[in-house]
């Protein structure tokens, strides 16, 4: 933990995280954090380099190993209609979210930004509805459905009711899955500098 | 927590979800009420009296193109077509088929006129013109709506689009994003456009329109979204609003006048779409019209059914909650109300009023009486006098235990107390399911059988109500469903009723729910298609096997017959699985969750292994 706090705190100078060794010179400019709230980055893709960026948002770092925030998500989920259409994870009118697959990022700060904003193929947009501090919560209860621990505690066909706090750890893979039998620099992009 | 450990506990959470993955044991027989024990007629049957048939003005004489999704307005989707019979059937090839471009829910029926034919697809519900004079059927043209992307997300049950219809040179279809458009059926171009829904508030329209008397009868959907129901009539040639009337709220909304004679006196009374709800809930209540609206040119009436009230929980509206789950005769000029029919008062397991109306002259009480024949969601075959709304009999056609049969002196459903819904309680074994003994998609009736091929489900399932807070252009639903198989674990049955007799004739076990509609033709051959991806051709007389062909992916759509311009038969449909039943296969879902897509998937949870996204269409002919 205490080796990745420089990072964070670097990040929240506006520094940005750049894994791997890239080459000087003709490196693209990584995002600056203009724009999107936190500077959150939503995609894998940045033209260029030869990994990918992930930008941290120093809020999300009370949200893990946090089993109050994911127990008040679990509840908020439900009181806001989330569950209405994502069900208890499985998906509906909107998508699951119990898989390991992040359209948008599935970063504690990647999905706070996903409900703040919504997305165009029919997520509502939830900034200045619910106040800030509930939407990390429920981001939190989010992240967790899909954790290996929250589906283990699963006993009949009602998954996410007992729901893991989210590890720091789970976050270590940028939220992304790291295509099969890829060297992949996820991680390192996380922990690049300290490594 | 190192990688190491989420790894083993990954290993170890594969058997609970394994566990949730089987198909779930089907309710007991026992669980369920018999035809005998709580089907009701006000008198026995009279098959002496005459033949069932559909009027000439309902059905006129076949002119061999398909034009509206029903067919014709009695709604018998009849096709007096003979190339095609049972000792050729087993011949049909696939002569044409065609990439829709879009991999979700394909609900639609092909539409024939002016040797061209006309699909639109899910959304984005581009729709293709294919030109049948020419070979390989070359497109003629397409027109993309662009439909809002967000639309997508409230649409309750997958993205899909019931068909349009083909009127005066115009081929008229609705989008999800809440429109009407009229197109030039020659060059595909607009002749007019009007958004009639509010994605913000949870509309869309995925119904198919009606054209009739120079108007287009379309209604909105949003159900699960605490929309207010409405049909509304448009002006065929411009599109203008002639007419609203709301499924909710006061009289004047509803439009229910002087001339409203609803049969019940449980229908009767001043502003009952507001005295039936608490304070201000109707403003949320549903009444939705998603399904399918009928002209009846005897008696010059509109006829639509009301969806499902809102929300689920039917703990936190107390009432009948009117005008929802019923049905509306309407003055098609007007759009007055002439009387109305509540299938389900106080609605506490989502059975939705919008099936399809087949309108038929049928022997009844010794005489001939022009009735309408309803397969409901609530389980029953209903026949109904069509100038009054009288019940005349009420009989189950699929596995029902959360009523008693109909009172016929009152009309109302008899509730089965032992399966009212509850809150923070599970309540088992609840029969029909959620999507009703039969949904949406429509029945086709032969004149020379005098049988309805019924397309339907065999589910049943668990609910708990949960107290939902109403936000806008959100859920407003208030239940945790989980379905599963009926008696006998069959999932779907198609079942050749004899409306008369009041019983089936025969009965064709589905692994799946049929979803699709049916085509009947006068060579005795029934079409339908299954979720797994079958189209199929039965017997009409006893539901005999007689060919099938496995698509690209499973039929959820309505298949039609026509003549060609060569003047050959064929047989055309959709495939491309999805809708509420088919969401686990079209839509990004994890059939971990039972719950999910409102308590489908549990039942459904095996259909993944058996069929694809996809959206195709195909055209089917004998060798010539």
């Amino acid at each position: 933990m205490s080796s990745r706090f420089p990072i964070e705190a670097a990040l929240a100078l506006g520094l940005v995280a750049l894994a791997g060794c890239q080459k000087k010179g003709d490196a693209p400019t990584p995002p600056s954090g203009q724009g999107s709230q936190g500077g959150v980055v939503a995609s894998a893709l940045y033209p260029g380099l030869d990994h990918s960026v992930v930008t941290i948002d120093p809020r999300a770092s009370k949200y893990y190993d946090n089993a109050d925030a994911v127990a008040a998500g679990m509840k908020l989920y439900k009181a806001y209609n989330c569950s209405g259409c994502h069900s208890n994870g499985g998906g509906g009118m909107g998508v699951d979210l119990m898989d390991d697959q992040w359209i948008y990022g599935g970063r504690l700060e990647q999905i706070h930004q996903t409900i703040v904003e919504g997305r165009p193929n029919g997520m509502p947009a939830w900034g200045g509805k619910i106040p800030d501090e509930q939407i990390w919560q429920i981001a939190t209860y989010v992240r967790s459905m899909s954790l290996p621990a929250t589906l283990a505690a699963q006993t009949g066909p009602t998954p996410s009711q007992n729901p893991a706090p989210v590890p720091r750890s789970a976050d270590e893979h940028a939220g992304w899955s790291p295509p099969p039998n890829t060297a992949s620099d996820y991680g390192s992009t996380m922990q690049g500098p300290t490594k | 927590m190192t990688r190491k450990t989420l790894t083993l506990l990954a290993l170890a959470a594969a058997p609970a979800a394994l566990l949730a993955q089987t198909v779930p044991a089907p309710v007991p027989a026992s669980e369920i009420f018999t035809r005998e024990q709580i089907g009701h007629a006000l008198s026995p049957p009279t098959p002496q009296a005459g033949r069932t048939n559909a009027s000439a003005a309902g059905a006129p004489a076949d002119d061999g193109q398909w034009t509206m999704p029903s067919k014709n307005y009695a709604s018998t989707r009849f096709s007096s077509l003979t190339e095609i019979n049972p000792s050729n059937v087993s011949h049909l090839v696939p002569v044409v088929t065609f990439s829709l471009g879009v991999n979700k829910g394909q609900e639609a029926a092909p539409i024939v006129a002016d040797n061209t034919m006309f699909v639109v697809t899910a959304y984005p519900n581009i729709v293709y013109a294919l030109d049948l004079s020419k070979p390989g059927v070359p497109l003629k043209w397409r027109y993309m709506p662009k439909p809002l992307p967000a639309a997508q997300g409230v649409a309750c049950c997958d993205v899909v689009n019931r068909g349009g219809t083909y009127s005066k040179g115009h081929y008229i279809f609705t989008t999800l994003d809440g429109q009407v458009i009229s197109l030039d059926a020659k060059t595909g171009k607009p002749a007019w456009k009007v958004r009639l829904g509010n994605i913000n508030l949870g509309e869309t329209i995925t119904m198919a329109p009606l054209v009739a008397k120079g108007k287009v009868y379309v209604g909105n959907s949003g159900g699960e979204m605490g929309v207010r129901g409405w049909v509304t009539a448009l002006d065929e040639a411009t599109g203008k609003i002639a007419w609203k009337a709301y499924g909710t709220g006061p009289d004047a909304d509803v439009l229910i006048g002087t001339n409203f004679h609803p049969f019940y006196k449980s229908d009767q009374g001043k502003d009952l779409g507001v005295k039936t709800w608490p304070a201000d809930a109707w403003k949320i209540g549903g009444a939705t019209m998603w399904g399918w609206i009928t002209y009846d040119p005897d008696t010059n009436t509109v006829l639509h059914g009301t969806g499902n009230p809102g929300p689920w929980n039917a703990e936190q509206r107390p009432g009948d909650n009117k005008w929802t789950t019923g049905m509306f005769a309407r003055d098609p000029d007007t759009g007055q109300a002439k009387w109305y029919y509540q299938f389900s008062p106080h609605d506490e397991h989502d059975y939705d009023g919008i099936n399809e109306q087949i309108l038929l002259d049928m022997p009844f009480g010794g005489k001939m009486r022009k009735v309408i024949f309803r397969p409901e969601r609530n389980g029953y075959v209903y026949i109904m006098d069509r100038y009054t709304g009288q019940v005349l009999s009420a009989d189950p056609f699929g596995p029902t235990n959360s009523s008693k049969g109909v009172d016929l002196q009152t009309g109302r459903l008899i509730i089965n107390p032992a399966k009212e819904t509850k809150l923070g309680q599970q309540v088992r074994d609840i029969c029909p399911t959620a999507s009703g003994a039969k949904d949406w998609n429509p029945s086709s009736f032969s004149p020379r059988t005098g049988l309805v091929y019924i397309p339907h489900e065999n589910l049943c399932m668990d609910w708990t109500n949960m107290q939902v807070n109403y936000i806008a252009g959100t859920p407003y639903v208030g239940a945790e469903v989980h379905m599963k198989p009926g008696p006998g674990g069959n999932r779907g049955v198609l079942t050749a009723w004899d409306p008369v007799m009041r019983k089936p004739v025969w009965e064709v076990p589905e692994n799946f729910p049929i979803w699709s509609g049916t085509v009947v033709t006068a060579s005795d051959i029934v079409f339908y298609g299954t979720m797994d991806g079958w189209f199929k051709a039965v017997n009409a007389r006893t539901g005999q096997p007689l060919w099938q062909f496995k698509v690209s992916s499973g039929i959820i759509s309505q298949p039609i017959s026509y003549r060609g311009p060569d003047g050959h038969q064929y047989i055309a449909v959709l495939s491309g699985v999805g809708g509420w039943s088919g969401a686990i296969v079209s839509g990004p879902i994890d059939p971990r969750d039972g719950s999910a897509a409102l308590g489908f998937v549990n039942a459904m949870v095996d259909l993944p292994k058996y069929t694809t996204p996809g959206g195709t269409l195909y055209v089917f002919a004998l060798p010539h």
